[in-house]
């Protein structure tokens, strides 16, 4: 009962509705409640996130974090959300200046977007797509048009290395993003976000994927590609401010300002819930209700990327780029024998020499990586030079 | 390049079940195909960032 709570209250709402309107009008009003459901949700999450982010990497930091505004500092989203709307909103003089106003909207719209696939409970997607994850994961790249579009019409040094630097580093791990969701498509065989949370049902609700050796690489693999996606630290190159002040929003002031930082916690948050709803069983779970499971898991691995902030240093750009192509890529297409290892020899035989295989391409390839030379193939055994050619 | 692979494999991965051994046995050729230009590219340094 308590389980379906949310969907018997929208029953409720579309009987009601059903009173006075019919047929197509009553399908447009039941859509609208899920649109606004995700739309009052999400916000509402955003600002209670940052503050968990706030509170979290202040304790990694030994201080104590927001704790004036309300008890235990649980206004200060509000607070700053007031200073950021009185800000005086300043566009620089050279600045393209549409370009300039669409980029910060532009930026929310798909990390908005994302959250319609993500099922948050049983039957509780507010899109049942049948593209579901194809969805996700094409939307999650168009936010770098909008990065791009702030770097490029800031007119400003800092702000377009910073676009320039997010469009190398989400094409790059667009590819092992993309490649570490085949195996969990092929072992559903479908992909809809939907099906593929039931698919781990079982087992007392905890079927999970990541116990299976391509699911756990898998996993591994979207987490690294899903921060790297959403420019999160350790690879805000775009963003970094010891580098470039602040990257791509560096003349953004105000509520402009503002939308960025909501775009970024949104699709952090997307992509943890994406994570959960691939990997670690969705909305699967024993004894308590689904959307409650589903929130518990989302935001561990919101936790997990909190802590990964408070303690990592930030790459190199040249080490990010290299790391996609040289480690996760290889890694993900390996990944795809893993799976057909599973799935062509039964039994505990398949199950623990697909868990091998996968031990050992792992440390196959990153026996290559840190070989040092191993890329330079010279033959030489000096230092290796850098080269004068442009590329 | 990769880019149009991942089109060619997700839908291949959704059937994936439904096609038997031989379609594996060709996609596992298409990729060392692939793993082939992966290499030569690495070791023409194309990878490099500088």
């Amino acid at each position: 009962m308590l389980d379906q709570i949310f969907i018997h209250l929208k029953e409720l709402l579309v009987t009601g509705a059903g009173k006075f309107i019919s047929g197509t009008w009553l399908d447009l009003f039941s859509m609208v409640i899920n649109m606004i459901a995700v739309l009052m949700f999400a916000p509402l999450l955003m600002m209670y996130l940052t503050w968990l982010e706030r509170k979290l990497v202040a304790r990694i930091q030994d201080r104590w974090g927001p704790n004036r505004v309300g008890p235990w500092g649980l206004l200060q989203p509000i607070a700053d959300g007031i200073k950021m709307i009185l800000k005086e909103d300043i566009t620089p003089a050279y600045a393209d200046k549409v370009l300039h106003v669409m980029a910060p909207v532009l930026i929310v719209i798909p990390a908005l977007m994302m959250f319609s696939v993500i099922p948050f409970g049983r039957g509780m997607v507010a899109v049942n797509l049948n593209i579901g994850i194809f969805f996700f994961i094409s939307i999650s790249a168009l936010e770098t048009m909008a990065v791009v579009m702030a770097g490029w019409s800031s007119r400003s040094k800092y702000s377009l290395l910073g676009g320039m630097r997010s469009a190398a580093q989400i094409i790059s791990y667009e590819v092992p993003l993309g490649l570490s969701l085949i195996p969990v498509i092929m072992y559903v065989g479908n992909l809809s976000t939907r099906s593929i949370a039931e698919a781990q049902h079982g087992f007392y609700g905890l079927h999970w994927f990541v116990l299976h050796p391509w699911g756990f690489l898998g996993f591994l693999l979207f987490m690294i590609t899903g921060i790297a996606e959403v420019n999160r630290t350790p690879f805000d190159t775009p963003e970094g401010e010891s580098e470039l002040v602040g990257g791509y929003h560096t003349e953004y002031s105000g509520m402009k300002f503002a939308l960025f930082q909501m775009a970024e916690f949104l699709s952090a948050f997307a992509i943890s819930a994406m994570a959960v709803t691939l990997f670690l069983g969705g909305w699967n779970g024993p004894v308590l209700p689904s959307w409650l499971w589903f929130m518990i898991k989302s935001m561990g691995i919101f936790f997990v990327l909190i802590w990964l902030r408070g303690t990592f240093p930030r790459f190199r750009i040249d080490q990010v780029m290299a790391f996609a192509w040289k480690f996760l890529l290889p890694l993900a297409l390996m990944n795809i024998f893993v799976v057909a290892i599973d799935y062509y020899i039964p039994g505990l035989i398949g199950y623990i020499g697909s868990w091998i295989f996968m031990l050992l391409s792992f440390f196959v390839i990153w026996a290559i990586n840190s070989k040092g030379t191993a890329h330079h193939y010279t033959g030489s055994v000096t230092a290796p030079q850098i080269p004068a050619h442009p590329a | 390049v990769f880019d149009v692979e991942v089109v060619l494999i997700v839908p291949w991965a959704v059937v994936f079940k439904q096609l038997g051994f031989f379609a594996f046995a060709e996609m596992a050729i298409f990729l060392l195909i692939l793993f082939v230009g992966l290499i030569y590219v690495w070791r023409k340094r194309d990878l490099e960032w500088y």
